[in-house]
Order: structure tokens, then C-alpha cells, then sequence
């Protein structure tokens, strides 16, 4: 692990600034009229990010491609839950999946 | 705490422990990953309590693990933590508690614990689904995250388990309802291709950041028809139950 006295750092960072995000939302609340619109703009942003995040994550590792088992699985689990089915078993099939892939040789 | 149990029926607590159930997978794959990426076990452990947002944590230990600045990744994270605003603005007011108890009360909100609420007919069950959901949460996922710090350290390949896929299944999972309006799904296609894009030339993180550029995008363009939504988007978004 890189220098600890900087890991303890950004955990503490991350830390306090979700716990200011999470109560800010609520002060907000309390006090301000928000127009629709804005609060669909942070909601978007944050769907966007996430989007961004499941891509990235299934189909890459550091710089290059993960190779075909991960984001195979992804998709099956894509398939689940478009088609609405438990979380549990969108979350399960694509661990299963990418395992079985990969248990036959595919990387 | 008793007043959960009663308030709540039997059909939304089975949900709850479900996603509760869920949630502690990933906490298993969350750690082992940390564990197997060579952080000690303390790390995953203490960021599955104090941080309990799962996707910033997991960002947060792959762009460190990447050779990234862990300044860099808690700012990474909390972009990914921001949409936690909207959520404490779509939460009608006292479902987190009041006074002291709103100290954990803003803790345990997440995904999860959100949508329950919202999908609570009146002020009294919202506040009940909120709470078992968020305590639920508080111990499925460092308790998962240390049981698969312990595994994941045991096994040392946790790839053949294909722990690693269940991350982007479960992210997609919950944000696969607002995928179903054509406009968000135009500006997540684009901002995952743009992240996708720009992956093998920027450091960790930074992708994903970039791929928020595309909301600049949605905001200059005209709306082109405004519909009536008395309820921010974010009451309608989250997890599937």
C-alpha cells in the first residue's frame, strides 16, 4: 500500500465530505424551493457517473481490456434486471456467469 | 427499533433483508478486492463504516490501487457520492430522524434506504422502511466487507469466483430504472463511451469524471418538452427492491 498517513487522508476526505453531501440535501430541503428541473440536472449527473462507472468497470482493467468474462457477465446481468428480475439474482448471475466463463477458459 | 417490526409488513421487510442479503455480497467481493489489490484489512473495514457508500469506496480502492493519489480518489469518490444531495432532497423532512437520532439517521442513507422510503405510502412507514433498510445496510456491508477481506486474503484469486463482475451488475442494477427514460439513456451511453474513450489515456478516475461533461451537454440543450413531473426524478430512482 502507498503511504497510509495519505490513505487515512482521502479515506477521512471521502468520509466527511459523503457525510456533508447526505446532510446537505436534507438542510436544503429544509430551507429552499428548488425548481424541478434542478433537481433532475444532479440526479442525471449522478446516473451519468454511474453509467460511466459500470462501463469502465466491466470492460476495463487499469488502461486496457479486461477481456470478454467480466462484461459478459455485466451484460446477462443488464439482460436480469431490464427485464425486472430480483436484484439478488441480477447481482448472482453475473458473478456466475463471468465464473463459469472463465472456469472454461475464457479470460 | 421494536416499532420497524411493526409498523412495516411482512412483503417490504423480506425486500429489505433481500437487498440487505445483496448488499453483503458485494461487501464480500468489496473486500476481498481491497484485500487482493494489497490493502490491509483495516482499510475496507474502517471505509465500509464511516464512508458506507459502496461504488466511492470501491472507486476509491481501484484508482489508489491503480497507483492514483487517494486525494485524487476521495475527490473521485465524492463525485460519485454527490447524488446523496438529491436523495436529502427528495426525502420529506424527519424520515432521518430528529435532533440527535438524525446523526446516524444521515449515515445510513444510500440507494437503498432511499428508495424503501420512498416507496412508503405515509410518513410513518417511510421512516420505518428508511431506518431497517440503513441499519440493515450498516451491518451487511462491513460485515461483508471484512468476511471478504478474510476470504479474499485466504484465496488470493478472486477473479475464478467472478466477484469483480458483481460490482458494475449491482451499479447497474439500481440505475437501470432511470436508464428506462430515453434521454437519460442517450446521456449514459454517450458519457459511458466517452469514459470508455478516454480510459487508455487518462488516470484512473478521471474517465469517469470526464463522462459528467456530457451533462453540460443535456443542459444546454433546449428542453424539448417539458413535462409535469411534480416529483423530483430522484423519488422515482434507486434500487430495484
Amino acid at each position: 500500500m502507498k503511504d497510509t498517513t495519505l490513505v487515512v487522508a482521502g479515506m477521512g476526505t471521502l468520509a466527511a465530505g459523503t457525510y456533508a453531501f447526505r446532510l446537505a440535501g436534507q438542510l436544503l430541503r429544509a430551507r429552499i424551493t428548488f425548481p424541478p428541473r434542478a433537481t433532475r440536472l444532479l440526479e442525471a449527473a449522478a446516473v451519468i457517473l454511474l453509467a460511466a462507472l459500470v462501463a469502465t468497470t466491466a470492460l476495463t482493467e487499469g488502461h486496457g481490456f479486461s477481456g470478454f468474462a467480466r462484461p459478459a457477465g455485466v451484460l446477462v446481468a443488464g439482460v436480469l434486471a431490464w427485464r425486472k428480475a430480483p436484484f439478488l439474482v441480477v447481482v448472482l448471475a453475473a458473478a456466475v456467469v463471468t465464473a463459469l466463463l472463465r472456469l472454461v477458459g475464457v479470460a | 427499533m421494536r416499532s420497524i417490526w411493526r409498523t412495516l409488513d411482512r412483503r417490504v421487510l423480506a425486500d429489505i433483508g433481500l437487498t440487505c442479503l445483496a448488499v453483503f455480497f458485494i461487501g464480500l467481493s468489496y473486500g476481498a478486492i481491497a484485500v487482493a489489490s494489497g490493502f490491509p484489512l483495516w482499510v475496507p473495514a474502517a471505509q465500509s463504516v464511516l464512508v458506507l457508500a459502496g461504488a466511492s469506496e470501491f472507486l476509491f480502492v481501484g484508482i489508489v490501487a491503480a497507483g492514483g493519489s487517494p486525494i485524487a480518489a476521495a475527490l473521485a469518490g465524492l463525485l460519485v457520492n454527490s447524488r446523496h444531495l438529491p436523495y436529502g432532497l427528495a426525502l420529506p423532512p424527519g424520515v432521518t430522524g430528529r435532533r440527535r437520532g438524525r446523526l446516524l439517521g444521515t449515515h445510513i442513507m444510500n440507494d437503498e434506504s432511499v428508495v424503501f422510503a420512498l416507496a412508503q405510502p405515509d410518513p410513518q412507514r417511510k421512516r420505518a422502511a428508511y431506518w431497517a433498510c440503513g441499519l440493515g445496510v450498516l451491518a451487511c456491508w462491513p460485515g461483508g466487507a471484512v468476511i471478504g477481506g478474510l476470504i479474499g486474503s485466504a484465496v488470493h484469486d478472486t477473479s475464478a469466483f467472478g466477484l469483480d463482475a458483481m460490482f458494475p451488475a449491482v451499479i447497474l442494477a439500481l440505475i437501470v430504472k432511470d436508464l428506462r427514460d430515453a434521454r437519460t439513456l442517450r446521456a449514459a451511453l454517450a458519457g459511458a463511451a466517452i469514459a470508455l474513450a478516454a480510459t487508455p489515456f487518462l488516470p484512473a478516475g478521471l474517465p469517469v469524471l470526464l463522462a459528467l461533461a456530457v451533462v453540460l451537454v443535456l443542459v444546454r440543450a433546449p428542453a424539448a418538452t417539458p413535462q409535469p413531473d411534480p416529483q423530483p426524478v430522484a423519488a422515482r430512482s434507486g434500487s430495484t427492491p
